[in-house]
Formats: C-alpha cells, sequence, structure tokens
C-alpha cells in the first residue's frame, strides 16, 4: 500500500509496523506531529500513548515503560532533546531499548523551528553524561523516516541501546509517497532481562549503578565492546561515485540537496558523486573510505561542520586532499547553486 | 541483624550476602520497607509486583526487595512508575522516594501522575532533609530546622515553608488514597502498617494511584539518638505535618481498564492513494511555488498537485512553509516532480510560480527559472521588471471563484487555470480526483470546487481564443 504522507507522520507508520507499544512525549514544532500520529493511531490499536508533563518526564516514562520489554518510542526537538540528555544516559547505562525521534530545529538555546543539523554532536557522541554512545540513524526520504525507525527499533534490541533517528524539520514537514511495509516486526523475548512483574522475570533488575570501581570499570568495558561490536551495522548510499573526480557528502536533507547538485554537476561535465552515511552511529568508517579515498571532498550540512570533523577524523586522505564545508545555520536551507559553486571551485572550473 | 521479615530476599546477593541493611540504627527506612515487604508477601503479590528505587539512601532498596525491580533517576521514580504501570496494567507497581526526590526535583512528575491517577503506589519518605547527599535543606525541612545548607536554620521568608504534600495532592481530583503516618513508635508503626497495606490493596485491585508520605527519623543527620529522633519526629515534625487519612475513595474508585485495540493499522489508513513512481527519463524534474497568505489554501494547492502527481506515477516532493502560517503570516510550499528520484525538495529557482498576494509575487518572481511562468491574480500590480523569459500569466482567479460562488475557492481556480495553461504535465483525471479527496471532510463541497476547476478552465481557453492563439 502506497499513501502520500509527511515525514512526522511516516516515523509513527514506521513505529507501529516495528510493533511499536507506547509513545510518551511532549510537543514541540517541528516534531509535534509525530505526537499527533501516535495520539491518533495508538489509543485505538490498543496501544499506550501519553502527552507527559515535561520532557523529563516523556524520557523516564520511556524509561519505566522500557524497563517492561516493550517497544516504547518518543520524538521531539532541539530544547526538548536536550532535556532528555539526562534519560538518555540512564537508557544507555541501564542497556534499555528504546527509540528516540529528533526532528533537528535551530539552536542554540530556544533558536526557531526552522531546519538544521547542529545536534549531531550531542547525538552521535552522546549528549548525557558517561562513557556510552547512542546508535544514530539519519534518514533522508519520507520513505525512510519510516524504514529507519523500524531499524532503529532493530538495533535498539539487537543491542539493548538507545537509538535516535536522527531527521531534520525538512524530512519532518515534507511529503512524498510512502510505501507502507506490509507487516509487523515479531516483538523479540526480553525474558533475560525485562522486569514486568511476573514470575518470569521477577529475579531481573534494571539499574545502571555500580558502587564497587572495578565492577564499574568492567561494566564500562563491556559497553564499550559492545559499541564496537555495533560497528558492523554501519551503513551508507553512494550514488555515481564510480568515476567521481569529486565526492560530495551529507546527510539527511542536505543529502537530498547534495544529490541535486551531484545531476548538475554531472550536465556541466564535472564528474560528481554522493556519498551519504545511513547509520551516523556506528559511523560507516570503511565505506567513507572506499567511497572518498584519493578523491576531493565537499561537505553539505546545515551546522557548524560538526558532521565534517567526523569526515577529517575517519577519511584516510593525502595532504593535498581536500575537504572542504559548505554550510548554512539558522534555519536557512544550502542552495543547490551554492553547492554547484563551492564544487566548481574545489575542481578548478570557473563558471 | 534485621528480624527475618518475609517480602525479602533470603540472603542479600546484590549487597555482600549479609541479612544486614544499608540504614543507620534508628532509620525510618528500614521499617517502612519492612511493612511493604510484609504487605506484598502476605498478598502473595511477589511475583507480581515491581518495585522502583530511588536516589539516596534508600537507592538500594532492590538489595531487599524479592521481586521485579528497576533503579530510577533521581527524582524520577513516579515518571518511570508511570511508564511501567501503563506497560503492565493489573500489575502492582511501588514508587518509593524522599523528600528531595519527590518534593523537590521531582515534585511535577509525581503530582502529574497523582493527577493522572496514574496506577501505582507511592511512599514518599519524609525526614525532613537530603539524608545521602549530607544533610542539606529539603523542601519538607522545617521552620528554624538547621541543615547543613541552612546552618542558621529555615528563614521561611527567604527559603520559603514547609511543603506539604499530601495536602497539595489532596486538592488533586484523582488520587484514590493519601495519608501521612508516622514510624516513630509502636503505636504509629501499626497505623503506618495499614496504610501501607492500603495502598497495596488498591493496586492489587486496578483501583489507581495511592500515596503514603511517611514521617521517617534520620538520627545520623539529625544528630540525635534514636530515641530523641522519634521523639523529635512526633514532637515537632508532627506539628507541621499532621498525621491522617487525607483521601480514601479505595471503595468506589473504578478499576483501570486497560486499553483495548478497535481496529487496526490497515483500516485507519484506508486504501492505496498514489502508485509506485516509475522512472521516465523523459519526464523532466519540474520545480514549483505556491505561495500567498495563510488562510488562502496555498498549502493545499501545492498539496492537491502532488497527490496527482503521486497518482500519475511520478516521483514527487511536497515541502511547507510551517509554523507561522498558522497564525495568518505568509504562507508557501514547493513541489518537486520527477521521472527520477528527487534530489532537494526545496525549489530555490522555480519553473512555475503560483503567487496569490503582492509580497509572495515580489519575492519569489525574480528567481523564476529563464523558460519558466508565473501565474497571479491581475488584482496584483506587478511593481518589477519580471526577469528575462518569463512568462507573466495574470488570470482572475479571485473573480472565477466568486462568480462561480465559492469564494474561498481561489486556490482550485488557479488549479484550473495551471491546467489549462498546459503548465501541469498530469492528467486532468488525476488532478480532479486528489481535488476531490482534498474535500474528504467537506464532502458538499467537492462538486462545487469541480465548477470552479472547469470555469477557471474555460476562462482561459476563452481568452486564447481571444488572443488568437
Ligand atoms: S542517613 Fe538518615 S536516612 Fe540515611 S540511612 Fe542514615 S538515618 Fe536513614
Amino acid at each position: 500500500m502506497r499513501k502520500f504522507i509527511r515525514g512526522n507522520e511516516a516515523v509513527i507508520i514506521g513505529a507501529l509496523s516495528a510493533g511499536c507499544e507506547a509513545y510518551y512525549g511532549y510537543p514541540i514544532t517541528p516534531a509535534s506531529e509525530i505526537a499527533h500520529a501516535a495520539a491518533e493511531y495508538f489509543p485505538v490499536l490498543g496501544k499506550e500513548f501519553l502527552q507527559a508533563e515535561c520532557e523529563t518526564g516523556a524520557i523516564n516514562m520511556i524509561y519505566g515503560a522500557a524497563s517492561t520489554g516493550k517497544l516504547v518510542m518518543t520524538a521531539s526537538s532541539g530544547p526538548g532533546i536536550s532535556l532528555m540528555q539526562e534519560g538518555l544516559s540512564y537508557l544507555a547505562g541501564s542497556q534499555l531499548p528504546a527509540v528516540i525521534v529528533n526532528v533537528m530545529r535551530t539552536g542554540p538555546g530556544l533558536g526557531n523551528i526552522g531546519p538544521e543539523q547542529a545536534d549531531y554532536n550531542q547525538a552521535v557522541k552522546g549528549g548525557g553524561h558517561g562513557n556510552y554512545r547512542n546508535i544514530v540513524l539519519a534518514p533522508a526520504s519520507v520513505q525512510e523516516m519510516c524504514d529507519l525507525t523500524i531499524r532503529a527499533f532493530e538495533l535498539a534490541f539487537q543491542y539493548r541501546n538507545p537509538a535516535i533517528v536522527l531527521a531534520d524539520a525538512v524530512l519532518g514537514q515534507m511529503m512524498e509517497s510512502l510505501h507502507i511495509p506490509d507487516k509487523v516486526m515479531e516483538s523479540p523475548c526480553t525474558d533475560s532481562w525485562a522486569v514486568r512483574g511476573d514470575s518470569c522475570t521477577r529475579n531481573n533488575l534494571i539499574t545502571s549503578i555500580y558502587l564497587d570501581p572495578d565492577r564499574h570499570e568492567q561494566h564500562n568495558q563491556m559497553l564499550q565492546d559492545k559499541y564496537e561490536n555495533m560497528q558492523k551495522e554501519a551503513s551508507a548510499m553512494t550514488y555515481r561515485i564510480k568515476d567521481a573526480e569529486i565526492i560530495l557528502t551529507g546527510y539527511g536533507s542536505s543529502a537530498r540537496i547534495a544529490r541535486s547538485a551531484v545531476d548538475a554537476l554531472r550536465e556541466e561535465g564535472i564528474r560528481a558523486g554522493l556519498f551519504r552515511p545511513i547509520t551516523l552511529s556506528p559511523f560507516p568508517i570503511q565505506q567513507l573510505n572506499s567511497a572518498a579515498m584519493g578523491r576531493n571532498v565537499l561537505v553539505v550540512e546545515m551546522s557548524n561542520g560538526q558532521y565534517r570533523n567526523d569526515i577529517l577524523l575517519h577519511l584516510e586522505r593525502a595532504k593535498d586532499t581536500k575537504v572542504e564545508l559548505i554550510n548554512r545555520m539558522g534555519g536557512n536551507l544550502v542552495r543547490v547553486d551554492d553547492v554547484i559553486t563551492a564544487a566548481r571551485n574545489i575542481v578548478g572550473v570557473k563558471a | 541483624m534485621n528480624k527475618k521479615a518475609t517480602g525479602f530476599y533470603e540472603s542479600f546477593d546484590r549487597k555482600d550476602g549479609s541479612r544486614t541493611t544499608t540504614y543507620c540504627a534508628g532509620c525510618g527506612h528500614g521499617i517502612v520497607q519492612k511493612l511493604i515487604a510484609e504487605a506484598i508477601a502476605d498478598m502473595e503479590l511477589q511475583d507480581d509486583t515491581v518495585f522502583i528505587s530511588p536516589v539516596g539512601c534508600a537507592a538500594f532498596c532492590y538489595y531487599y526487595f524479592d521481586c521485579g525491580n528497576v533503579a530510577a533517576p533521581h527524582g524520577r521514580a513516579s515518571a518511570v512508575a508511570t511508564g511501567i504501570s501503563r506497560s503492565i496494567p493489573g500489575k502492582v507497581v511501588i514508587a518509593y522516594q524522599g523528600d528531595g526526590d519527590l518534593g523537590a526535583i521531582g515534585f511535577n512528575n509525581a503530582f502529574q501522575a497523582a493527577n493522572r491517577g496514574d496506577g501505582f503506589a507511592c511512599f514518599f519518605i519524609n525526614n525532613s532533609l537530603y539524608a545521602m547527599t549530607g544533610g542539606q535543606m529539603a523542601p519538607t525541612t522545617v521552620a528554624g530546622q538547621k541543615t547543613t545548607t541552612t546552618p542558621y536554620g529555615r528563614d521561611v521568608s527567604r527559603d520559603g515553608y514547609p511543603l506539604r504534600v499530601c495536602e497539595v495532592f489532596a486538592q488533586l481530583e484523582a488520587p484514590t488514597y493519601i495519608a501521612r503516618v508516622s514510624v516513630a513508635d509502636t503505636k504509629r508503626i501499626m497505623q503506618a502498617k495499614k496504610a501501607v497495606r492500603r495502598a497495596i490493596e488498591i493496586q492489587r485491585d486496578g483501583k489507581g494511584f495511592a500515596f503514603v508520605e511517611v514521617l521517617s527519623p534520620c538520627p545520623t543527620n539529625w544528630r540525635m539518638d534514636s530515641i530523641e529522633s522519634a521523639r523529635y519526629c512526633t514532637d515537632v515534625m508532627e506539628k507541621t505535618f499532621p498525621l491522617g487519612c487525607y483521601r480514601d475513595r479505595s471503595s468506589e474508585a473504578e478499576i483501570i481498564q486497560p486499553r483495548k485495540a478497535t481496529t487496526t493499522l490497515r483500516d485507519l489508513l484506508g486504501s492505496s492513494t498514489v502508485v509506485e513512481s516509475v522512472v521516465d527519463a523523459s519526464f523532466p524534474t519540474i520545480g514549483m511555488k505556491f505561495s500567498g497568505f495563510g488562510g488562502q489554501g496555498v498549502l493545499s494547492l501545492g498539496l492537491v498537485i502532488a497527490e496527482a502527481a503521486g497518482r500519475a506515477g511520478r516521483f514527487v516532493s511536497w515541502f511547507p512553509s510551517y509554523g507561522p502560517e498558522q497564525r495568518g503570516g505568509a504562507a508557501s510550499c514547493s513541489v518537486v516532480m520527477s521521472g527520477q528520484e528527487i534530489g532537494s525538495p526545496t525549489v530555490d529557482a522555480p519553473d512555475i510560480l503560483v503567487a496569490m498576494n503582492q509580497p509572495s509575487l515580489e519575492r519569489f518572481a525574480p528567481n523564476v527559472r529563464s523558460g519558466g511562468a508565473v501565474i497571479y491574480d491581475p488584482s496584483i500590480p506587478v511593481e518589477f521588471k519580471p526577469p528575462t523569459g518569463v512568462r507573466m500569466l495574470p488570470f482572475p482567479a479571485i473573480e472565477v471563484a466568486k462568480n462561480a460562488g465559492v469564494p474561498k475557492a481561489v486556490n482550485t481556480a488557479f488549479l484550473g487555470a495551471l491546467s489549462a495553461h498546459d503548465l501541469l504535465p498530469i492528467d486532468d483525471d488525476h488532478l480532479l480526483s486528489a481535488l476531490a479527496d482534498s474535500f474528504a471532510a467537506k464532502p458538499h463541497l467537492v462538486e462545487k470546487n469541480i465548477e470552479v476547476f472547469k470555469a477557471a478552465r474555460q476562462t482561459v481557453w476563452e481568452d486564447k481564443v481571444e488572443m488568437g492563439r
């Protein structure tokens, strides 16, 4: 089945297709349509929906509901996601699976409701306290708002870790054709760790506190090993890179803009290609290197270069390889024409 | 050595395998927890119970309680309990919180859970200060009481008054049970035991929110011995925090029913509208911009066209301006349709611009691509030089809509004009079905809008004939 649907609503269709059982959230533009859709669909499908009193409340309700082994989610943006950071750290520390959707808006502070990608570090590096990481997926279409929400649930349960769907206001607000998944995912078995108030889980404990430093270090090390192990889930897609002399890269809606620029550059004879990460954490290091090693790179993003810094970190490159940034902030989208001009400059072609 | 209480683990293996707790001599925590554990065991609820530990001296309740255990962040046991109780309806969920935890940082979570009547028992231990962190002032610190952060005594004119949580919660409609008890002496412990049992019975019976505040000695931070601190509890604290039952609606309270599915996702979503997009190299990428005031139907005009393109098997995206337009500001949306996967869903340089007011005409017309077209109402004065190679197409949409008797359908008039000017490479069948479906909620408007669409088309055709084109 196919519908022409808003990105934010596609998130909920994805969540329901994953078997999500509960939504706890607090309204904020530009993520609110996710809550609207959840409020419309969850209760009549026998699932839980609750508008919490604040984002701190919401993320702790998620912590509680996740403790019972249910598939649970929340969605927010900017300041709301900042308020949830303590909860994310607790989820990671207690190894609880949950899906958090961030429809990024502008910051810092109140900022505004326009699109930005400035919460990259917060999501990818772990915005709360402690040695932890989130799983972070970056949709770039309405279809992926649905599909990567499903994937987020899969990975969250596979690794017992919070998973963030890092979208932005463009993806949340835009509409595209969505193929609605045909079946609902089977719910994972959580008997070994969940606490459900039954005899089977009576001995289970959800906690993140360790009084003994050695035992605590062990727990931390186990988490690091888990993150290392997650690396195999890294994924990315490429477009027209085979003979490319320059690689454009970006995630989310910036990748869409970069893709338009690739086509336009090709039309004028510049061999451009696109590298688009789908997972930001784990970062697709090997995929990046096989797509871009030895080539000049132009990073397109709506932030001060947070994603570019990860390209610099992960891309093995010669001294003369260029990694440049074309960016906008404050709610402005990068213009396709500006990307084209920046790419021409890198390859040394005058318009 | 504690006297062996039922409901606790045989030995405290999560601690050190002993049977001793982490609490100081004379502390109220051990007594309250024993009452709770015994109640759970006596009612044979250990398999059905989830216990939520707070942060503070009682952080390690899970060392002791032989049931499912969850350790909550500081202040959040009530929010965590909300999430748990709604996930496992019919089970017994217990949140245990101290006075800093519940009265200060987590007050709103507990208060809102109480106001929703969430299905858990909340035990609130009031020992008038933050104990584990070193005896700082809590919301419950009594007037004049010395703590490490009120070394000269709590000055109510600056530090506020002791917070009476039972009295606050008693203002709410939803709670089923609210009581304040004490564990300072045997007589009081017997009363506390009854209140604890009542709160847990209410959970067993699924009857909503139960709140028990317990005045509890903290000899260590009060710098008193057990006897003195028991006396302090009774002689001083009870003056500020009177004991008693503040609410008991357990006999008439309704049983919380789990939610039931009344439909399926398939039924909610209805049938397919758009079809799978087909790659068609001969179909160009067209960027369209629709703009005007909020309330003029700018967004829905773009949406009808996008939906129609989807029905025709094109790749298509629709991206709105959002937020302010709901409050009457400027509104615009971008539609991109293509024979291949769409890159940017935003339109910097449109091929087609529909401008429904002067500001949007002036803002977007200069960016229209050469070879493109601008369609606008002739009532808008054009006070600029249009870019070269761009067709300026005035169309009397306001008049056409008015004459057809639907003055609000200006957007539909533009839709007809776009079609008649051959600016939309989509069959009219798709346009009309998308238009009709866009009025699904107001079926009486379908026919009228189709009339407007046809009248608009007619106007353009007649114009063309007149001009001999
Ligand atoms: S410090 Fe006070 S509250 Fe904490 S265990 Fe000791 S007596 Fe009890």
